[in-house]
C-alpha cells in the first residue's frame, strides 16, 4: 500500500471584505480516514475547502502536507498535490462524453487516444465499485451519475485527498448508500476523504472523525466513535444569545393560511416538498427554520403560485371573506387576494427589485395593474415611495435615486415596506435581514411584529436561530424538504430545533 | 437531358466559384463561436480582408512589375494580407470582450460598421491613388485550377470535382483540418469545453482566456480571407465594394445553418453560393430577383425553427455563446 499522506492547515484565516469567513481553522486530515466537517450554512466549511482546492487563496495560515508547506494558487495547483475537490454544482459540459469530460485540461502530452482513457476510466470503476459507461453523454446521465464522473475523474488526476462538498444534497437515500460503500472502499485504499455536510445521520454513518465549525470559528475535532448527534448539535449551534427582540404575545389569533399535505417535485423529479402541513395564524409570526434547501425557498414560491404543486391543499382565509383554495390560481389572483411575499435572496436585487430603477419605479412594479389608460401614473408611487423613505428611513439621495445605488439594509427596507403598503393578511418573508447590520436588522424585526400586531399572519423564514427563537412565536422546522416539527418558539431550546433541523422524519437519528 | 445535366455542371460550377467566399466566412466564424464569443463582426471582418488582399497582391505585383510577376506568390501575399488585417480586428474585438468583457454584440456591430468603413476607404484609397483602376494581372493562381487538364476534361466530373480555383481546395482542407481539430485533438476538446461551459474548463485548469483569444484571432483571420476570395474570384481582382456586402452576414448565417460543423460548411455554403446566383440562371417568370436573394436567409430560418423543435442536444449552439465570463462571478 502506498504510505499514506498527511494534510494539516495551520491557522487558516480568510476574509471577505469584513467578514472573517475562516478564523484560525486548524485541521489534520490523514489517508485512510473520512474527516467530516459540519457546520450551519455560512459557517465556513466550504470557504475553508475552496482554500484547499485552489480557488481562494489564505490570508494568513499554511497548509502542509506531510510536514512540507504548499501553496496552492490555483485548481490546477491542487490537482498536482493530489487533492480535488468535488462541487455541489458539477463542473461539467454536457455535449462532451464522460471520457472527455474527464481528460478536460490534463496535461498529458500526445493524441488523444479515446479508447486508452476509456480503459483506464473502466480500471477505476471497477476498482472502486463505480458503475458508469465512459461513452456516454453527460446530458444522458442522472445527477448521481454525474456526481460518480466527478469523483471518477478527480480519482483520474491520481487524487489522494477528496474532498466532497455536500454529495449526499442531490442523491436519493439508496443513491447515498451506494455513494457511502465507494467512499468506504477509497479509504480503504488509503484515500482520505473530507466530506462536508450537515446531515448529522451521515456523519455518524459514514466518517471517523468530525471537524465543527460555527460562524468561521473552528469549535474542535471529536472522533466519531464518542460522539452523539446531541453532542454534535451542541457544538454546532452554541448556546444561546440573548437577542432582546420586543415580543408581545399574540393577539386573537385565526387561521390564516391552512396547508395541507403540500408536496412539489422539481424538474429533475426530486421531492422538494414533501408532504408539508401546518397552520399560519392571522396575529402572529411563523418562523421557518432548517439547512439551506431544505425547501424553504420552494415552500414561499408554492404559496404564491410560482412554484407547480403536485398534490396538497393551500387554504387561504382573508381579513374579510371567505375561505379559499389557492392551490391553481396565478400569482396574480393569489397576490390580489392579499398574500404579500417579501424574498430576498443571495444576490438582494435579483428578484423582487429592479436595480437600475429608483423607489418610485419599484413602486409601480406591484401596482401597474390598478393604472387605466395608456400613460404612467406616478402620483400614488411617488406618496408610496415618499411614505415608505420617511417612515423606514430609508437613506437615499431621494426616490428616483436607482436602487442598486442603495445599501443593502435599505434596498431590504424598500423591498418588505412595498409588500407591507399593499395591506396583506400574510406577509412571507425569507432572509429578509440577510446581510444586514444589527440595527438595521431590528428595525425589520419591528416592522414585522407591527404587521403581526394588525393581525397580519407573518411567516419568517431565518436563518439565524437565535433570532428565530426571540422573534417567532412559533417555529416550523423543516428538514429535506418535511416538516420535522413545529415548536413553540418561547419554549423551545437552540439544541432542539437544530437537532430537528439536521434530523429526517422517520428517526434515522434518535437523540 | 443534355441540356438539364449542362445546366446543373455549370450552375453548381458557379456555385462553388459563389460559395468559396462564404465558406472561409463561415469556417472563420465557427472557430470563433467554439470559443463561445459571438463575432458579429464578420461582415467589416470580410470587408477589411477583401481591401487587405486586393492590396497585397496589386502592390507585390506593382513592385516586382506585372510580367515578372508570380501568380502563386501574388495568392500567398493576398491571403496572408487579408488574414493578418482580420486577426487584428478579431484582436481587437477580443480585447473589448474577453479582456474588458464588453457586450459581445454591440462590439460585434461596431466591428462591422467600422470595417465595412475601413474596407471601402482602404479599396477606393487604392483606386484613386492608382489613377482610378486597381487590378491584379496575374490572375492564374486566383482563378485556375491547380489540377491537370486530363482530369479537368473528364466529362461532368472534371468540371464537378477539378476545375474550381486553388482558393476552394484551400478552403475544403481547412474545413476538413478544422472538423479533425475540434474533434479528435486535445486541444479542440478543450476549445469546445470552453465555449460550452468555461467555468468548467476554468475549474479543469485550462487557459480559458488564451483559448478564446486563439479561436476568435485566427477566426477572424480565416474569415478576411474570405472577402479577400471575393474579391480576387469573384469579382475578378478589381475592387468592387458593392458585392462583398452581404457576404458576411450570410456566412454567420451559415454558421447556423451547417450547426457549428466544419464539413457541414462545404456543403452548405456551395448551397448558399447556388442561392445566391439562382436568379441569375435560372429565371422563372413574374419572380423578381429579391425573392431569390433572401433564400438563403429563409433556409437558415427553417434549419434554425427545425433544430429547436426537435431539440437535439447535438445540434445546438455552444451553451455559453454570447455570454462574457468572469471568473469571480461563479
Amino acid at each position: 500500500m502506498e504510505p499514506k499522506c498527511k494534510v494539516e492547515l495551520v491557522n487558516i484565516t480568510k476574509r471577505f471584505g469584513k467578514v472573517v469567513a475562516n478564523d484560525n481553522i486548524n485541521l489534520t486530515i490523514n489517508g485512510g480516514e473520512v474527516l467530516c466537517l459540519l457546520g450551519e450554512n455560512g459557517s465556513g466549511k466550504t470557504t475553508l475547502m475552496n482554500m484547499l482546492s485552489g480557488i481562494y487563496m489564505p490570508d494568513n495560515g499554511h497548509i502542509l502536507k506531510n510536514g512540507e508547506e504548499i501553496r496552492i494558487h490555483s485548481p490546477k495547483d491542487a490537482f498536482s498535490h493530489g487533492i480535488g475537490m468535488i462541487h455541489q454544482h458539477f463542473k461539467l459540459v454536457d455535449v462532451l462524453t464522460v471520457a472527455e469530460n474527464i481528460v478536460l485540461g490534463l496535461n498529458e502530452r500526445g493524441r488523444l487516444d479515446r479508447t486508452a482513457i476509456c480503459q483506464r476510466v473502466s480500471e477505476i470503476c471497477q476498482k472502486y465499485g463505480f458503475d458508469l459507461d465512459p461513452n456516454s453523454k453527460i446530458y444522458d446521465l442522472s445527477v448521481s451519475q454525474k456526481q460518480t464522473v466527478e469523483i471518477v475523474k478527480v480519482l483520474y488526476r491520481g487524487a489522494e485527498i477528496l474532498i466532497l462538498d455536500e454529495p449526499t444534497a442531490v442523491l436519493t437515500p439508496q443513491e447515498t448508500d451506494r455513494l457511502f460503500d465507494v467512499l468506504r472502499n477509497m479509504r480503504a485504499d488509503g484515500k482520505a476523504i473530507i466530506l462536508i455536510t450537515h446531515k448529522l445521520h451521515e456523519v455518524l454513518a459514514i466518517s471517523d472523525k468530525v471537524a465543527v465549525l460555527r460562524k468561521g470559528a473552528y469549535i474542535g475535532t471529536v472522533n466519531t466513535a464518542d460522539a452523539t448527534a446531541q453532542s454534535l448539535t451542541d457544538m454546532m449551534v452554541g448556546h444561546s444569545v440573548s437577542l432582546n427582540i420586543d415580543r408581545p404575545l399574540p393577539v386573537d389569533p385565526m387561521p390564516r393560511l391552512k396547508i395541507e399535505g403540500l408536496t412539489c417535485v422539481d424538474n429533475l423529479g426530486i421531492k422538494r416538498l414533501d408532504g408539508v402541513s401546518f397552520t399560519a395564524m392571522g396575529g402572529e409570526i411563523l418562523g421557518v427554520a432548517g439547512i439551506a434547501g431544505s425547501g424553504q425557498r420552494e415552500l414561499l414560491e408554492a404559496i404564491t403560485g410560482l412554484y407547480p404543486v403536485q398534490s396538497g391543499s393551500i387554504r387561504f382565509t382573508p381579513k374579510e371573506g371567505a375561505e379559499s383554495e389557492l392551490v391553481g390560481k396565478t400569482p396574480a389572483q393569489i397576490r390580489k387576494a392579499g398574500v404579500a411575499m417579501a424574498f430576498v435572496p443571495e444576490d438582494r436585487l435579483g428578484m423582487g427589485l429592479v436595480g437600475s430603477m429608483g423607489m418610485t419605479g419599484n413602486m409601480m412594479l406591484r401596482s401597474w395593474k390598478n393604472g387605466r389608460g395608456f400613460l404612467l401614473h406616478r402620483k400614488e408611487p411617488t406618496a408610496l415611495a415618499t411614505k415608505i423613505m420617511d417612515e423606514l428611513e430609508v437613506v437615499t439621495p431621494g426616490i428616483s435615486t436607482p436602487v442598486r445605488r442603495l445599501s443593502g439594509g435599505n434596498v431590504q427596507k424598500v423591498l418588505v415596506g412595498r409588500e407591507i403598503a399593499s395591506s396583506p393578511s400574510v406577509l412571507l418573508t425569507a432572509y429578509a435581514v440577510r446581510g444586514l447590520d444589527i440595527n438595521t436588522s431590528y428595525t425589520i424585526y419591528n416592522l414585522l411584529t407591527e404587521q403581526k400586531m394588525q393581525g397580519v399572519a407573518v411567516v419568517y423564514i431565518g436563518e439565524d436561530l437565535d433570532v428565530l427563537l426571540e422573534l417567532c412565536d412559533r417555529i416550523l422546522v423543516l428538514c429535506g424538504g418535511k416538516v420535522s416539527g413545529i415548536v413553540d418558539a418561547r419554549k423551545a431550546t437552540k439544541e432542539e430545533i437544530g437537532l430537528l433541523m439536521t434530523q429526517v422524519q422517520g428517526g434515522e437519528v434518535n437523540a | 437531358m443534355e441540356g438539364i445535366l449542362a445546366f446543373i455542371t455549370t450552375l453548381f460550377v458557379f456555385s462553388v466559384v459563389n460559395g468559396t467566399p462564404l465558406l472561409f466566412g463561415t469556417l472563420g466564424e465557427i472557430l470563433t463561436e467554439k470559443s463561445g464569443n459571438l463575432n458579429l463582426g464578420v461582415e467589416g471582418i470580410m470587408f477589411m480582408g477583401g481591401a487587405a488582399g486586393l492590396g497585397g497582391a496589386f502592390y507585390y505585383e506593382k513592385f516586382v512589375g506585372p510580367q515578372n510577376a508570380v501568380s502563386l506568390v501574388g495568392l500567398l501575399i493576398a491571403i496572408a494580407c487579408a488574414f493578418l488585417v482580420g486577426a487584428l480586428a478579431a484582436l481587437l474585438f477580443s480585447f473589448l470582450t474577453i479582456t474588458l468583457r464588453a457586450n459581445q454584440n454591440v462590439t460585434g456591430l461596431a466591428l462591422t460598421i467600422f470595417g465595412t468603413g475601413a474596407g471601402q476607404f482602404m479599396g477606393e484609397y487604392m483606386r484613386v491613388q492608382e489613377g482610378g483602376y486597381i487590378s491584379i494581372v496575374q490572375k492564374a493562381a486566383f482563378e485556375s485550377s491547380p489540377f491537370p487538364a486530363f482530369l479537368r476534361d473528364i466529362p461532368v466530373l472534371g468540371p464537378i470535382l477539378f476545375q474550381h480555383s486553388l482558393l476552394t481546395y484551400i478552403g475544403i482542407v481547412l474545413a476538413l483540418g478544422m472538423a479533425f481539430f475540434l474533434n479528435k485533438t486535445r486541444k479542440g476538446l478543450y476549445l469546445r469545453s470552453v465555449g460550452e461551459s468555461p467555468s468548467t474548463a476554468d475549474a479543469a485548469g485550462i487557459n480559458v482566456t488564451r483559448y478564446k483569444y486563439f479561436a476568435t484571432v485566427i477566426g477572424g483571420g480565416i474569415s478576411a480571407i474570405g472577402g479577400m476570395a471575393y474579391i480576387t474570384g469573384i469579382a475578378g481582382g478589381v475592387w468592387n465594394h458593392e458585392g462583398l456586402s452581404g457576404v458576411g452576414w450570410l456566412a454567420v448565417a451559415l454558421v447556423i445553418f451547417c450547426l457549428w460543423k466544419p464539413t457541414s460548411a462545404i456543403w452548405g455554403s456551395f448551397l448558399f453560393g447556388c442561392l445566391q446566383i439562382l436568379y441569375l440562371r435560372l429565371e422563372l417568370p413574374f419572380i423578381p430577383a429579391q425573392i431569390y436573394k433572401i433564400l438563403p436567409y429563409v433556409v437558415t430560418l427553417l434549419v434554425l425553427i427545425l433544430s429547436s423543435i426537435r431539440n437535439n442536444r447535438e445540434k445546438q449552439p455552444p451553451a455559453s455563446l454570447g455570454l462574457p465570463y468572469f471568473r469571480e462571478e461563479r
